[in-house]
């Protein structure tokens, strides 16, 4: 029975653990590798009007609360600037983005510059906070 | 499949997202129980009727299981009312995940080895905790994962 006990204990930190490592790392902002996938989307082709400044392309699915969330976020951000624009994709209707991104998971947000390039990303729900700061990644750079 | 992912209508006809975090807060105590029964017959058991609950809530969603029903009558009226509401279908996407889980358990549990009831409480438990104190839906998370090995639906 103490075995028992033991296994249920360091299951429960373990969940917790993951938990707070999880919870960390929503919405983060992670600056793109340079020259992952260089302007080969068309994105004109998918009906997305790219920002003067930039665009959010968020990816959502059907079963994903916290995409619900960082759409009205990024809506909000979007609404104060003229210069900026989000568009929400949904996973199962753009697998061959999803694979040429590598997007494991709802939501991510890719931040393109004028030309459709990815600058930054966001994997999880993202804040106001976070998604003005990454407006403001300048293209082309690696933190 | 194609739809809006802004559906105003069953957003309207949302749920309360506490139900689902609260309904994940009792299945974790069972599987709690379950753990400690280790082996046991008794597990076996338990194990079927947390898998049969999660089927339900496959079925008819989380708001349609008996935890949802304890949350509707004993918790929600100590809570008060919220403006806030949560498309069900994550959830209901869910209890779908944890019915495999917990599934697959089962079925080994009654053919194989009882070794097998353990070890699929131990991994809904930890989906079941994450839901419950961290609001993490481990099942919605690891959804694109899920649809790489399932392409076809």
């Amino acid at each position: 029975m103490v075995w028992r006990i033991v296994v249920l204990v360091v299951v429960l930190a373990a969940s917790v653990l993951l938990g707070l490592w999880w919870q960390r790392r929503q919405g983060v902002v992670r600056a793109a590798r340079p020259a992952a996938e260089d302007g080969a989307v068309d994105w004109a082709a998918l009906g997305i009007v790219l920002g003067e400044h930039r665009t959010f392309v968020q990816f959502s699915s059907e079963f994903c609360s916290p995409c619900r969330h960082t759409a009205r976020v990024l809506d909000e951000v979007v609404a104060a600037r003229t210069d900026v624009t989000h568009r929400e994709m949904d996973v199962d209707e753009h697998h061959d983005l999803v694979r040429t991104f590598g997007i494991l998971r709802t939501p991510t947000v890719l931040v393109l510059d004028p030309s459709g390039r990815e600058v930054a990303r966001m994997s999880g729900s993202v804040n106001r906070t976070q998604a003005v700061e990454a407006l403001d990644v300048p293209a082309g750079s690696v933190a | 499949m194609s739809h809006d992912p802004h559906p105003s209508s069953s957003v309207a006809r949302g749920i309360d997202p506490r139900g689902p975090r609260v309904g994940a807060g009792i299945t974790a105590l069972l599987l709690a129980v379950t753990l400690l029964l280790g082996t046991s017959q008794a597990a076996l058991w338990l194990l079927t009727f947390i898998a049969l609950s999660f089927l339900l809530g496959a079925l008819r969603g989380a708001q349609g299981t008996w935890q949802g029903w304890v949350f509707k009558t004993l918790v929600q009226p100590r809570l008060g009312p919220t403006a806030e509401r949560e498309d069900p279908r994550p959830p209901r996407f869910a209890q779908g995940v944890g019915f495999v889980i917990t599934g697959v358990g089962v079925l080994l549990g009654f053919t194989v080895s009882l070794v097998a009831v353990p070890v699929a409480a131990a991994l809904a438990l930890v989906a079941a905790v994450l839901n419950a104190a961290f609001g993490l839906c481990l099942g919605c998370e690891m959804y694109l994962l899920i649809r790489r090995f399932a392409p076809a639906r």
